[in-house]
């Protein structure tokens, strides 16, 4: 808790009033809410010792589990970045019919319950399901394969990106592009050199909003990924199978693994983000 | 203009703030309420009964349970409802570890029971005892289930493990009924080759490299085969392959009964420290002797689980065929060290998978 | 970054058509949105629909059936409650973190703000078991006092609410955060500076500002609530009228075989999403066009 004091008295001055108690209201909020139970994790994984600690991180399984989760959801996000930033782009600078309904639902992924994404997009993507059904001829198979899971994580992300990029992009004005034609870019420098430097900091929160979202995800991937121990399994899953064998040392052990990660990642992209828009305020 | 909008602004909060009282407010009433509820059921009209259960129990019970009320009320006078839970076997018992308030539970395999004791005794050591036939009032075996004509010519647990042929089974380690598939072909291997468990273990190992898809639970399973068209074959409950026969389509699939297979038991007992404290014993325990009355059985019979009294398994012999049945007794030693040996973390299965 | 941007120049002719440029000749518009429309059908539009054929299979009497059924009208109650409860709570929450991240400069901003975005990459599952960890009876860390008090907070309402407040937390603070940041802190100080007391800056400098962030922010808490399943479904016990949510009654008539009733069920869930969806973007649309004026 001291910690968190010491940075009242550094606070900058400031005419803004209420700091202390919206602070206060969010810091304790935040601790009763977030903190504890999360701490909840760390506590009863330091029961078991640092010694077993690592030997159940450090399994083969474990091991596989998160490979397979980072690599799909890196992969889902990369995707996620490029149609994304696509869909974006459409929508801002194109007019074209349908073009409202198409803004009004890139959310849906969040507000479809995951359980039925998953559920839906099995039901497509299997064998005889209307996707699947059209890729199984060229040997393609989705449903219970790594695809999957990369399709079910580009499902849940894609809004990320849109939803991230979007507003930078209407920010930049148009005159900027304009400028940078008249002084003779083509279009792809324009895009490049100019538009693209002014997005990125959106894009990579849009990436790794998407990408840390997909690490976590369980709901849709369960249904799609078919779970085979060291092929399909995500790390969540094998949270849950330990659970469910009543091991809960083994389960918050990789919960722990896993929430480390997650902050890691997250401090990561908010540093950056501060980087950036500071580097930016400079420039 | 811009009064009326701060007016409008602050209006919104203080109905948001409002909705958060009342919430709350409505909240504590209700809990409340329900102790209060509790506190004197013991004597009161009406009583709850919550019976915790696993995912393919769900027809049995609603069947039975409405016959249970109906009999309480001619026998006592008193209102009983009862309140189901499904999912699988084992997260099914650790919400009850955690907390989950059950006067009843239900369960795939003795071993979860067993479980619930893990932590902190809140029922009986000996539970099993209690009610007859160690406490399974009705009992299962393990059969396949195949498409139509059984195209891949599925006879018996050796046809799983050939190439070509596509298994579908959930996984032993978070499935209840999973773990009873498993056995049974350990079983039938250690038969076929006088108890060699190295043998068996290879046998075991082809099946599960057929294997595509390991759902989390039984019902997933049956989805992945029936909805998704997956598989050539489904390792399933007898009681669920029935149902899902003539649930979703008796011109599709067809059931294959193997040579040999496990006695599946799926055990019932009441909790003691919740009936204790809830005053509901009485009710509890009637509730699960009355599964091993004629109408209990009956129904059970009805809902393809094999009953335990002679007299009603004669009505339905067509209905159940002879198929010769090991115990986990004989042939694991029992829950425990099956468990142990199998699916604990490192255990057999873990070392199919992992090379 | 300034000088960054070598653009190479040729000798310049600007003709009107060549600025027209930036806005592209025919073609490579039609071929992007093409790609992006096909992207969005495939991943977006397919499963929708498919959600709605799926609950329609078998008609529209079994579709209205399952929605009206007395267990699917409990479920749907327990959302509401639950979206009543959190939207407001995490709504006033949002606001005040964002003020004090957004108008103060002050140390361990970035920690803070990584400690309102956890829940949000925390898995549902780990959601869903910390609040186990904290609330079992046998083993809990408040086992003692929930024992001693006879409280029950996981495998009943409270605990689905309390999951939910954990999952759906950093939204609306996430989404107008960034907002209040670049618009800095000179209008307020304006408004400050004329006399205006600190409510009253935030109700009509601050506010105004961040609205449609804000009815962003609280649009997704309450799609989330509504659907939210991982972290539910573990501390929920699946009582049946008691403690299922609509995700989870879903789930439960998935697995009794009833793909139509689940589907159907499933199809209220979207279509609340859908309607989430039209009341934000015509307040959006409404908000542009006061800006216009």
């Amino acid at each position: 808790m001291n910690l968190l004091i010491k940075p009242f008295k550094i606070k900058q001055k400031s005419v803004i009033p209420g700091f202390g108690i919206t602070m206060g209201f969010s810091l304790t909020y935040l601790t009763l809410l977030v903190l504890i139970p999360v701490s909840m994790v760390f506590l009863n994984s330091a029961k078991i010792g640092p010694a077993e600690f690592w030997e159940i991180a450090s399994s083969e399984r474990v091991l596989a589990s998160l490979k397979i989760s980072f690599s799909t959801s890196f992969l889902a996000a990369v995707i996620n970045v490029i149609f994304g930033l696509l869909l974006a782009w459409v929508l801002e600078r194109y007019t074209f019919w349908g073009k409202k309904l198409i803004d009004g639902l890139i959310d849906l992924p969040f507000a479809l319950p995951t359980a039925v994404a998953g559920i839906s997009l099995t039901t497509l993507y299997s064998q005889n399901g209307w996707i699947g059904k059209l890729l199984a001829p060229l040997g393609i198979k989705v449903s219970y394969t790594p695809i999957g899971i990369v399709v079910a994580l580009v499902f849940i992300g894609f809004p990320f990106v849109v939803r991230t990029v979007q507003p930078v992009l209407e920010s930049i004005d148009l005159e900027v592009e304009e400028a940078a034609a008249c002084l003779g870019a083509t279009r792809f420098q324009t895009f490049y050199r100019v538009i693209l430097p002014e997005l990125l900091p959106a894009l990579i929160t849009g990436f790794a909003l998407a990408f840390s979202r997909a690490l976590g995800e369980y709901g849709s991937v369960v249904f799609i990924s078919g779970n085979m121990p060291m092929k399909t399994e995500i790390t969540p899953l094998l949270i849950r199978t330990k659970l469910e064998q009543y091991d809960y040392a083994g389960g918050t052990a990789v919960a722990a693994v896993m929430l480390i990660i997650s902050f890691i990642l997250l401090l990561l992209i908010n540093i950056f983000q501060w980087w950036a828009s500071n580097r930016h305020k400079v420039s | 203009m811009e009064r009326n909008k701060k007016a409008k602004n602050i209006l919104k909060i203080s109905i948001a703030s409002l909705i958060i009282i009342a919430n709350f407010v409505s909240f504590t009433g209700c809990a409340k309420e329900t102790s209060k509820n509790r506190g004197d059921s013991g004597e009161a009209k009406s009583v709850t009964l919550l019976n915790v259960s696993y995912d393919p129990t769900r027809e049995l019970y609603q069947e039975y349970n409405e016959a249970f009320v109906k009999h309480w009320k001619e026998k006592t006078g008193q209102d009983v409802t009862v309140q189901q839970s499904h999912g699988g076997s084992g997260s099914q018992a650790r919400t009850v570890i955690d907390g989950n308030e059950a006067d009843v539970v239900t369960l795939a395999l003795a071993y979860d029971i067993d479980s619930i004791n893990k932590n902190k005794e809140i029922l009986s050591k000996d539970w099993q005892k209690r009610l007859p036939h160690n406490s399974t009032p009705y009992t299962s075996t393990i059969v396949f289930l195949v498409r139509k004509g059984n195209p891949k010519n599925i006879k018996d647990w050796d046809d799983l493990a050939k190439p070509g042929v596509e298994v579908i089974t959930p996984n032993p380690k978070t499935s209840g009924g999973a773990r009873w598939n498993y056995l049974a072909a350990w079983g039938y291997a250690l038969r076929k080759n006088g108890n060699d468990a190295e043998k068996a273990k290879e046998f075991v190992k082809a099946i599960f490299a057929n294997v595509p898809v390991l759902d989390s639970g039984a019902r997933g399973s049956t989805t992945t085969f029936v909805e998704r068209g997956l598989g050539d074959v489904l390792i399933a409950w007898e009681n669920e392959a029935f149902l899902s026969l003539n649930e979703l389509g008796k011109d599709k699939f067809e059931i294959v009964v193997p040579s040999v297979s496990i006695l599946a038991e799926p055990p019932v007992t009441v909790v003691d420290s919740v009936v204790d404290k809830k005053g509901t014993r009485e009710v509890a325990e009637a509730y699960l002797e009355y599964l091993y009355s004629d109408e209990g059985q009956e129904i059970a019979a009805k809902n393809y689980y094999r009953p335990r009294s002679e007299e009603v398994i004669k009505k339905y012999t067509s209905q159940f065929p002879e198929i010769e049945l090991f115990t986990i007794d004989e042939v694991f030693g029992g829950w425990d060290k099956a468990q142990k040996e199998h699916f604990d973390d490192g255990g057999v299965f873990d070392q199919i998978y992992e090379k | 970054m300034a000088g960054s941007i070598p653009i190479q120049i040729k000798t310049a002719k600007t003709t009107p058509a060549e600025r027209r440029a930036v806005k592209g000749s025919k073609i490579v518009p039609v071929i992007l949105t093409a790609i992006a429309i096909l992207f969005f059908i495939l991943m977006l539009i397919v499963p929708l629909i498919s959600v709605f054929a799926k609950a329609f299979e078998q008609g529209a009497n079994l579709y209205f059936a399952s929605i009206t059924d007395p267990i699917a009208w409990k479920a749907i109650k327990l959302t509401l409650i639950t979206i009543a409860i959190t939207v407001p709570i995490n709504t006033v929450f949002g606001l005040t973190a964002a003020w004090a991240i957004a108008k103060f400069k002050f140390k361990g901003k970035n920690v803070l703000i990584t400690f309102i975005d956890l829940p949000f990459s925390i898995s549902p599952v780990v959601a869903g078991l910390i609040f186990v960890l904290l609330f079992s009876t046998s083993h809990g860390l408040l086992a003692p006092l929930l024992n001693a008090w006879g409280l029950k907070i996981i495998f009943a309402p409270p605990g689905i609410i309390l999951a939910t407040l954990f999952v759906t937390l950093p939204f609306v603070a996430r989404e107008i955060i960034p907002l209040m940041e670049a618009q800095g802190t000179t209008e307020e100080e304006a408004a400050l500076t004329l006399g205006a007391s600190g409510w009253k800056t935030f109700w009509l400098v601050t506010l105004p500002n961040i609205k449609w962030a804000l009815l962003y922010g609280i649009m997704l808490t309450a799609a989330r609530s509504a659907g939210e399943f991982g972290a539910v479904s573990v501390v929920s016990g699946h009582i049946r009228g008691l403690t299922n949510t609509v995700p989870l009654h879903v789930e439960i008539l998935y697995n009794e075989y009833k793909f139509s009733a689940a589907f159907a069920v499933a199809s209220l869930l979207t279509l609340i999403a859908l309607i989430n969806l039209i009341v934000k973007n015509v307040a959006h649309w409404k908000i542009k066009q006061q800006s216009k004026i």
